[in-house]
């Protein structure tokens, strides 16, 4: 057991999560004392033990599926059980009967799948309704035997598999009637009773899916081994998502991760201003005060400290390739607006279009960059993304507004279909500027490959970022003010 | 293998004479002993806080505000039959009052007291040590802890508000159970107390702090969880009514809102629902007192919108 534990933080270590030595032994430790028959037991001790976020835990319960699968405890356990006869006495205090009976249930599960489609959709449904766990777990067992057609040896993560059965299984039906059955169609209004009935027919489609998912997991641990297949399903930290590549659902896991990350920012940096509470020494009031204490200056007088806060700029490409980033980015930065004296947004594609007013007034960040899409007009010319002219753009507009308090961010990936660039537009701005920082959501390996041009503008840029996660964005506004 | 029990460990180290019994005999036992103390907890919570007191390590609880983190703390206290020690923290909480402090008030009068008797340099290091003893010290919270005779449970509370600097101060109690007092030397618990440090995650705390405890994230309860807290700390409520507002609620959580209703808040609204003779949940009283669970007006709207299919609240 000690060696899958070794094996298993391994694998947390892999997926990002630091695991120190400390919680490795404390892990080891609570394994001696818990009875390790019990999964749920096992699983909340090893997540006290190893996890220290909050989240966190999604990676490590799909790693803990896979390293601790039902079969795998349940053989580990049957060893155990062999061990005891042997005549250690500690552990003899198992009832002999466990491992068997989960031996039994796997014969169950192989001998009945001769079950009609017709009578596992009656199976599932009566699971549902009488919200029966060992009946779901059955059921979902059938329905994967039944049409995931699972294949030995593939090197898949599962998602297919559940795919397949879940198309087969005609969910949406399922839910209809588990809501139909708990409130008569006649009854249907927009009214309190009728949501909630819909809400809780969902919420048990949605234990049956899990159910299903986790069954197809227990196989393929089966199969592959726990190892090969934690790579496969291994999911990576929120905060260290690619955010340009961001599928749909990691997308809204991003969302989520987006909005404790802007309020922890800015209770840091409001800490980090505060504890410089006093600014220099005043010395017209230090020497009035001394006159008290016949001209020894006993107690210094300060200023009250300049409040320095940066205005921020920030000018961002939102064409196609990069939408996402700058949404992100403009969130993020103006979730924290309190801590820059002014944030000003421009978007742009082809075109450049001022969207700060679309922030005023809005206490939700999110709303305002939705309504970005809709009403920002940044297509000039044919809606690829081209710098140079959003440059020259800004510029004429907006350059004298610029001063030496300014910061400006540009986002972007520096892909400019091949148009002018017109660097010699943000060396102006630069001059003007107290700094210019280019932020670029792809790899630095891709930077000047293709129509990318990162290398016209980088000479007028303090710096140029690579900035593809929510980490590296957070570390680069965290040290802007 | 051949290593000591934890618990035993640490009483070595504290030089304690016998090892204190650990308070739970299984996570079962924890479990049921919280809920005769009207505290429900889940396997987490019964596994975590089994653990934290077989390791004999603390726990950082963390999780949204109001899902019972620091009644967690109270229910393991009057469980185990002990004292609760809190610490609130804040900005600016300072060693003078999280440890301890020196009384000095009454340092001087023993000064001031001592002082006709004579003025040698002898004299004056049999004061110093004298006002640097155990009875003029100010025991604040966690010398309180430590020191305590009977058992206690210690509670430091929202130990995400203090700055990070002040964090270390805690670091010596909760992995050596002792407290460094440079003019006394070092006062080592008497006991194995349980800690239970709570957070509400508004910014990161230090490695360090966090590599000490076990973890406890408690978020909010599932519907058949909330049902049972709410049948067992509102007098009087019917399960049907209980179960219906676990629904609502869980609806309400499941909408994209500013701050979702917490536990405190839900019990507050069964207790009203059950002030006003309701057994069952209606839209009328749901959009009248849908301001007990929710707190900013744009959350009454949108929940209002959503749940009860209007526009407009009805005032």
């Amino acid at each position: 057991m000690l060696n899958v534990l070794g094996d298993f933080i391994g694998e947390l270590r892999a997926a990002g999560v630091p695991v120190s030595m400390t919680e490795h032994v404390d892990a080891a430790r609570a394994m001696e004392i818990i009875d390790l028959g019990e999964r749920e037991l096992l699983r909340s001790s090893l997540a006290a033990t190893l996890i220290k976020d909050g989240d966190h835990l999604a990676t490590f319960t799909t790693a803990f599926e896979v390293y601790f699968s039902i079969r795998s405890m349940e053989t580990a356990q049957q060893l155990l059980d062999e061990e005891s006869h042997l005549g250690d006495e500690d552990r003899g205090e198992q009832p002999p009967g466990q491992g068997g009976g989960g031996d039994a249930r796997g014969e169950g599960g192989g001998g009945s799948s001769s079950l009609s489609a017709q009578e596992l959709a009656e199976m599932l449904f009566a699971a549902l309704r009488d919200n029966d766990r060992n009946m779901l777990a059955n059921a979902a067992r059938e329905a994967v035997e039944r049409y995931a057609g699972m294949e030995p040896g593939r090197p898949v993560g599962g998602t297919y598999y559940l795919y397949r059965t879940l198309r087969n299984l005609d969910l949406e039906a399922l839910e209809q009637r588990l809501f139909e059955l708990a409130l008569p169609p006649s009854e249907h209004d927009d009214s309190l009773t009728t949501r909630m009935a819909r809400d809780e027919a969902q919420a048990r489609v949605e234990a049956l899916k899990a159910a299903i998912e986790r069954e197809i997991r227990e196989r393929l641990v089966e199969d592959r081994g726990a190892e090969a297949l934690a790579k496969s399903v291994r999911k990576p930290l929120p905060e260290d998502l690619d955010v340009m590549h961001a599928n749909r659902e990691e997308m809204a896991q991003l969302e989520r991760a987006l909005r404790p990350l802007s309020r922890k920012l800015a209770v840091r940096l409001a800490r980090r201003r505060r504890r410089r509470h006093r600014g220099p020494v005043d010395l017209r009031r230090t020497v009035r005060g001394s006159l008290s204490t016949g001209g020894v200056p006993i107690d210094l007088r300060f200023k009250p400290p300049h409040p320095a806060k940066p205005e921020i700029i920030v000018i961002a490409d939102i064409s196609g390739s990069v939408a996402s980033f700058a949404r992100f980015t403009l969130h993020l930065v103006h979730a924290i607006s309190s801590q820059f004296s002014k944030v000003r947004s421009f978007v742009f594609v082809d075109g450049l279009d001022e969207v700060t007013s679309l922030f005023e007034g809005v206490d939700d960040p999110a709303v305002a960059v939705a309504r970005i899409n809709a009403e920002a007009d940044v297509i000039a010319f044919d809606g690829h993304s081209d710098y140079g002219r959003a440059l020259l753009a800004f510029h004429t507009n907006f350059a004298d507004q610029i001063t030496r308090r300014a910061t400006v961010l540009i986002l972007g990936d520096g892909r400019n279909n091949y148009h002018q660039p017109h660097a010699e537009v943000l060396a102006d701005l630069r001059y003007r500027a107290k700094a210019v920082y280019w932020l670029n959501p792809e790899p630095r390996a891709y930077w000047n490959s293709g129509d990318s041009i990162i290398d016209k503008y980088e000479p007028y840029c303090d710096a140029v970022i690579e900035c593809r996660t929510l980490r590296q964005l957070e570390a680069f506004v965290g040290q802007l003010t | 293998m051949n290593a000591l029990d934890p618990r035993e460990e640490l009483a070595n180290r504290l030089g304690l004479a016998t090892t204190p019994l650990p308070h739970f005999d299984s996570p079962a036992s924890v479990r049921e002993r919280l809920a005769s103390n009207d505290y429900l907890s889940d396997d987490a919570i019964a596994s975590v806080t089994f653990l934290a007191d077989r390791l004999a390590k603390p726990v950082l609880v963390e999780g949204p505000a109001g899902t019972g983190k620091t009644a967690l703390a109270r229910a393991v206290a009057d469980a185990i039959g002990a004292r609760l020690i809190r610490l609130q923290c804040y900005e600016g909480l300072d060693e003078s009052k999280a440890l301890y402090e020196w009384n000095y008030r009454k340092q001087l009068l023993r000064i001031q007291a001592g002082r006709p008797e004579g003025t040698g340099t002898e004299e004056w290091s049999h004061l110093e040590e004298d006002i640097f003893a155990e009875e003029f010290l100010l025991t604040r919270p966690l010398l309180e802890a430590i020191s305590a005779v009977d058992p206690v449970v210690l509670l430091i509370d929202e130990v995400d508000r203090v700055e990070l600097e002040t964090e270390a101060l805690l670091l010596e109690i909760l992995s050596e159970y002792q407290v460094s007092i440079p003019e006394l030397g070092t006062v080592k618990a008497r006991q194995i107390p349980m800690v239970f440090l709570t957070s509400n995650n508004t910014r990161e705390l230090s490695e360090a702090l966090k590599r000490r405890c076990l973890y406890l994230y408690i978020g909010y309860p599932d519907v058949e969880r909330e049902r049972d807290i709410i049948v067992s700390r509102v007098p009087g409520i019917t399960t049907t009514l209980a179960e219906q507002i676990a629904q609502v609620v869980r609806s309400l959580r499941l909408l994209d809102l500013k701050k979702a209703p917490s536990v405190s808040e839900t019990l507050d609204w069964a207790r009203t629902l059950v002030i006003l003779g309701r057994d069952e949940i209606g839209a009328e009283e749901t959009a009248a007192t849908l301001h007990i669970l929710l707190k900013y007006q744009s959350d009454i709207d949108r929940a209002t919108k959503e749940l009860l299919g209007r526009s407009k609240p009805i005032a």
